[in-house]
């Protein structure tokens, strides 16, 4: 798991069926500081943009978290940080 | 997931079997702002992407659950079109 920040959200109609009805956020790894390199993750506890993220980038966790059987995700946000130092 | 341009498209008649059928497009990993992130790979597609389109793709063995049959040898899936994105930070 690592540290991120919602930047955004991505739009997308055509995509895999597990996917449908979850919102996909654009999140930046805060070991990166670069704002471009971004990532895609599911989103499972209703993040909003701007905030500070909990990421997983295990596909397994992420399907745990999702209460999902096949779906092909890579992250997903599973925490809202309120404080880390 | 992550963000890809498709560049082109791969067409292989000796292939795995569980391959036949399925779309390999050449795509491009990009960052949100469309510039060029990594070298070239190539992709199964999943959503009929099409030729120039921003799609984002799934990586390593989750990627091979969005086929059919989830032991296909593939490790990099688009599995969607990006019609739009809103990214204000």
């Amino acid at each position: 798991m690592f540290i991120g920040k919602v930047l955004g959200n991505v739009v997308s109609t055509y995509k895999h069926k597990e996917l449908t009805g979850k919102k996909l956020l654009i999140v930046q790894d805060l070991a990166n500081e670069d704002p471009n390199q971004t990532m895609i993750a599911l989103d499972a506890v209703g993040a909003g943009i701007g905030e500070i993220v909990l990421v997983t980038n295990d596909g397994g966790v992420a399907r745990d978290c999702l209460h999902l059987k096949t779906a092909p995700i890579n992250l997903a946000v599973i925490g809202i940080l309120d404080h880390y130092s | 997931m992550f963000y890809a341009k498709v560049v082109g498209t791969v067409t292989a008649t000796l292939k795995d079997k569980s391959l036949y059928g399925k779309k390999l497009l050449i795509i491009e990993p990009v960052d949100c702002r469309g510039d060029k992130q990594g070298d070239l790979m190539v992709a199964v597609d999943t959503v009929q992407a099409g030729f120039g389109d921003l799609v984002f793709y799934a990586k390593s063995k989750d990627a091979a659950l969005a086929m059919e049959n989830p032991n296909t040898p593939v490790d990099s899936v688009i599995t969607g079109i990006i019609d739009s994105i809103y990214k204000t930070l």
